[in-house]
């Protein structure tokens, strides 16, 4: 009885937003008489950052600090149509919506300034510091804040904008499958080592090195969450979890977490990751949403890390000890594949020595 | 621990690294209030005189219901209301009727028979929790079981249970037309016919719970003016609001829904049926009603990430070009489609996977079983897909002794090829992410495989749309008669579609007016980069000032010379229909094949929905027989 390393790999792309459009969502911004912005929004935070987001997304379109804007999200008596967290269209659809509302606002915003500095709204810039000023000359500007009382006191203006971002629907061809799926695709691949004790079948991942393309990090700590939190979900989807551990018998179904296996804090996969940034042409400052694409590359390179250990084929998921033991049972014992992968070698071990 | 990288030195030329918030560490907005436990929940808002409701299951998986006997719970302390079929105004709905996809198939409540173990058929509103618990306890229902089916392909058996009446192949029928979606690309027999290696095998994916920590749920209460306030965890605010003005034949406007902020979702609360159900307890009740899953529903009632099955069959040169790949893929939907069918088109259009593969083929089936309906989870219609690809590439190299890697290099799809689904790949960065992860692996890869860019795909045969095999198999219908056996695409094609033959992409609506267009110099990266694909609309989005609604020719497909007389006209009438005329979904004429005799019209809601898209719900919980215990997530001392 030993433990075997394996090493596998895996790489795939995934699609961004509805598959086939026709999911509209929309943003609305004013500005306080004091020159601080209002997104309003019906999108709905999960956990993954869509406040964040598109505050920042507001904040960068409408040429403000970030401290000067707050996300409103969701009441549906303020926030306009939006059709929801899901399939990956957060950022992509909401953010398009948030940069068009903010664009308007950012165009009544500048007028104002030019009103008040008598020039041309054309020959004004802002500073991302909360002032806007003449292009090439620094010194004759104004606040966001004067502009915004200007505006609301003195030049009966709002500082508002609308936003709406629609794919248009489209349809799937019945005998070819044509169709336009979606307009932008993110993309990953990874590394991952394991070790397989072919006496209990358990599998334990202990290293991941990983390259996902992102489109664009708008937020590089969110990122990071999502890519943390998307590989545990994959090493947990792999190797522990379903409501029915028999499929498609529905026996043994687990209730509650006590009995609905994932793996806990302590078993968070050490991980190495770069993330790459090529921005897409319809995307939201090129970002394409990293939170659904990041688990799936995550289980087939633990199946063929699982192979490459000990020869055994894991073919239906979650890759329970069971399953792995009869794998091992029919092949007659461990088959090691080796292979010129990288991987630290001498690759099986007595047990007590990982 | 954890090592996170950005290689900005890749793709450096294609973006705009000066930008003032974007690409910052900002701190999240509501960060501070989740960690110190003050953001508010849907669960946080108190109401006076709360009422709670709990749903009556289904120990059956497939049941006629005989009789409901409610006498004995509704004489129980604290209940309030007894709740039935009868008492949903609309008791039917499809989460996407609200897009015009699919018929509608789904009972809030059950009354003619269940479909799955712990479906709900009534409902109990108490003063208090235990008290609705306890009440649930106490209804009667008597059932006459019958013969369920919880395998996917034994439900395609012509002999099989009939579930659902809706859907009386246990089928999504796809386009009025067949059984499944097709994916046709190429001809696939006559490349597995002189393929060095055929490899196949098969994956399965059974279900996931999406396990959130915070359960579905909501809280409804009486507004002013005939109004319903609805606290709502849903991951689709106005999905949930529709779906429930239409099952409750309410105008949307007497609805306000308030949400926002979820202790998780991950796809599990798009299915929108807390709202309805919360909402039609405060209308019969005029009281504050709340409708929470337990952590036993939240596991076994709600839907989960379905069950999944495919097979892979591939045509493979000894050098490792893979020239040929096949799927056969069926999704577990459950009793009720929800999203599934949609899922199911995400999924074809989604193979063969980042791959340039020049023969595709793909039979993709929706069924229904007597299980719980399967939903939306990170990953929808990709997750196992993409698990039974990736493990495949790995049998192909083992079979042609090509590096794991090299393998996929060698097959990436890149800048400029054809994709399966008739448009242009672009935007592309798989070889580099393969190239990235190796490095950082030390797995050793050729100077050849290092130097390897996504940018310079397209060449020859890659760009282009080949003759395409086709067939008629599987129409509706026909499988249960037993005219269908194969699940397979075609053996025996009986059309083909001429070369290069292709519509033409669909892009973004472009903005209203040009005060909401950010200025180019703004966008953040560059357009119309020089390398890349036939960008014939570079930034559709963006660049272009605003001009009329059109469809933009994104991805001009270069025609084969061999192209027959009637592509042309084909083609021109496929770009014909106006842009915005949201295309029926149930009965699209092909271009490719003879119309159907009679598609299947699409099914009309009793009562249209307002403008407003709603979404699907899940489900509430079981009858409590198995895990009657109250989850501390679901009642607590700030309660009353």
């Amino acid at each position: 009885m030993a433990i075997h390393r394996g090493r596998g790999f895996a790489c795939i792309n995934y699609p961004i937003g509805m598959n086939l459009g026709g999911d509209p969502a929309q943003a609305l911004v004013h500005s306080t008489p004091d020159g601080k912005f209002m997104v309003a929004l019906s999108a709905i935070d999960l956990g993954q950052g869509m406040k964040s987001v598109t505050r920042q997304i507001a904040a960068e379109t409408l040429g403000v600090p970030v401290e000067d804007v707050y996300v409103d999200t969701a009441d549906s008596d303020t926030g306009p149509h939006d059709m929801g967290s899901f399939a990956s269209r957060g950022t992509h659809r909401v953010g398009n919506a948030v940069i068009r509302a903010s664009a308007e606002a950012r165009k009544q915003m500048m007028e104002a300034a030019a009103d008040e500095l008598e020039v041309n709204a054309a020959d004004l810039t802002t500073d991302g510091r909360g002032n806007i000023h003449v292009k090439g000359a620094p010194s004759r500007s104004i606040t966001v804040a004067d502009t915004a009382t200007a505006a609301q006191f003195k030049q009966g203006r709002t500082l508002s904008g609308r936003g709406i971002f629609l794919i248009p629907p489209s349809d799937a061809d019945p005998d070819t499958g044509e169709m336009t799926p979606v307009t932008c695709f993110a993309h990953a691949a990874l590394v991952i080592d394991v070790i397989v004790d072919d006496e209990t079948g358990e599998v334990e991942v202990t290293e991941i090195n990983s390259a996902y393309e992102v489109g664009r990090a708008l937020n590089p700590r969110l990122v990071e969450q999502q890519l943390i939190g998307g590989a545990w979900m994959g090493v947990s989807h792999a190797l522990y979890e379903t409501t029915e551990p028999y499929y498609p018998d529905r026996s043994h179904g687990p209730e509650d977490f006590n009995t609905y296996l994932m793996p806990g804090p302590g078993q968070i996969v050490p991980h190495h990751i770069a993330v790459l940034e090529r921005p897409a042409e319809d995307a939201p400052f090129g970002g394409k949403g990293p939170g659904e694409m990041c688990a799936n590359p995550v289980l087939p390179a633990i199946a063929n890390a699982i192979y490459n250990a000990v020869g055994v084929r894991c073919d239906r998921l979650p890759i329970t000890p069971e399953k792995v033991l009869r794998g091992l049972q029919a092949n007659g014992g461990a088959r090691p594949q080796g292979g010129n992968n990288g991987a630290t070698q001498g690759g099986s071990m007595p047990q007590g020595q990982r | 621990m954890t090592t996170v990288e950005f290689r900005k030195d890749l793709f450096a030329d294609e973006r705009d690294d000066t930008l003032h918030e974007i690409g910052k560490p900002t701190i999240r907005q509501d960060i501070l209030g989740h960690v110190t436990g003050r953001t508010p929940y849907f669960d946080d808002h108190l109401f006076d005189g709360l009422l709670h409701m709990r749903a009556v299951r289904s120990p059956h998986h497939h049941a006629r219901i005989r009789n409901i006997d409610t006498s004995r719970a509704a004489v129980m302390p604290g209940v309030r209301r007894v709740v039935t079929a009868r008492d949903v105004p609309v008791n039917l709905n499809t989460l996407l009727s609200l897009i015009n996809f699919g018929r509608d198939d789904e009972p809030l409540c059950a009354h003619d028979k269940v479909r799955f173990l712990g479906e709900t058929v009534a409902w109990i509103i108490a003063d208090t929790e235990r008290q609705a618990r306890d009440a649930v306890a106490q209804v009667r229902v008597d059932y006459d079981p019958l013969p369920h089916v919880l395998d996917v392909e034994e439900a395609l058996k012509p002999g099989a249970p009939l579930v659902n009446e809706v859907y009386p192949n246990n089928t999504f029928d796809y386009h009025g037309k067949y059984d499944h979606q097709k994916l046709r690309f190429g001809d696939v027999n006559a490349a597995f016919a002189r393929a060095d290696h055929i490899v196949e095998a098969e994956y399965q994916m059974s279900p996931i719970e999406q396990a959130p920590i915070e359960t579905c749920g909501a809280i409804a209460a009486p507004e002013q003016n005939g109004r319903y306030v609805c606290h709502t965890n849903t991951q689709a605010l106005f999905f949930s609001l529709g779906t429930t003005a239409k099952l409750l034949d309410m105008a949307s406007s007497r609805l306000h829904f308030i949400g926002g902020t979820s202790g998780g979702g991950f796809g599990g609360k798009v299915d929108s049926i807390v709202e309805p159900t919360a909402v039609l307890g405060a209308v019969l009740t005029g009281r504050p009603v709340r409708f929470t899953w337990d952590r036993y529903e939240e596991m076994q009632v709600g839907a989960p990430r379905g069950g999944e099955r495919w097979r892979i069959k591939d045509g493979v040169m000894a050098d490792g070009s893979i020239i040929a790949r096949e799927f056969t893929g069926f999704f577990d939907s459950g009793a009720y489609m929800r999203l599934s069918p949609y899922a199911i088109i995400k999924a074809a259009g989604h193979l063969p996977g980042p791959y340039s593969i020049p023969n595709i083929a793909a039979n993709v089936f929706c069924v229904v079983t007597n299980r719980t309906p399967a939903t939306a989870m990170r990953g929808f219609g990709i997750t196992a897909a993409d698990f039974a690809i990736e493990c495949h590439m790995d049998r192909v190299s083992e079979v042609t002794g090509v590096d794991p890697i090299a393998l996929r290099l060698k097959n990436a799809y890149r800048d400029g090829d054809m994709k399966a689904h008739r448009r242009v790949a672009k935007n592309t960065a798989l070889i580099e992410c393969c190239q990235v992860a190796a490095g950082k692996a030390g797995w050793p890869l050729s100077a050849d495989l290092a130097a390897m860019t996504s940018l310079g795909g397209g060449q020859g045969d890659r760009a282009l749309i080949p003759e395409t095999a086709t067939d008629e198999e599987g129409r509706i219908g026909e499988r249960r008669a037993g005219r269908a056996p194969d699940t397979a695409p075609s053996k025996r094609p009986t059309g083909r579609v001429a070369a290069g033959q292709a519509g033409q992409a669909v892009v973004a609506v472009p903005v209203q007016n040009e005060d909401m267009q950010i200025e180019v110099d703004r966008i953040g990266h560059a357009i119309a980069a020089s390398h890349g694909a036939p960008v014939a609309s570079p930034a559709p989005t963006y660049a272009r000032q605003a001009i009329a609604p059109q469809r933009t020719g994104a991805d001009i497909v270069p025609p084969r010379p061999a192209a027959p007389p009637q592509a042309a006209p084909v083609a021109a009438s496929r770009a014909a229909p106006p842009a915005y005329a949201p295309p029926s979904q149930q009965a699209a004429p092909s271009a490719y094949a003879p119309p159907p005799a009679a598609p299947t019209p699409p099914a009309s809601p009793q009562a249209a929905p307002p403008a407003e898209k709603p979404y699907q719900p899940d489900r509430p919980f079981s009858r409590g027989v198995r895990k009657p215990g109250t989850s501390p997530f679901l009642s607590g001392t700030r309660r009353r």
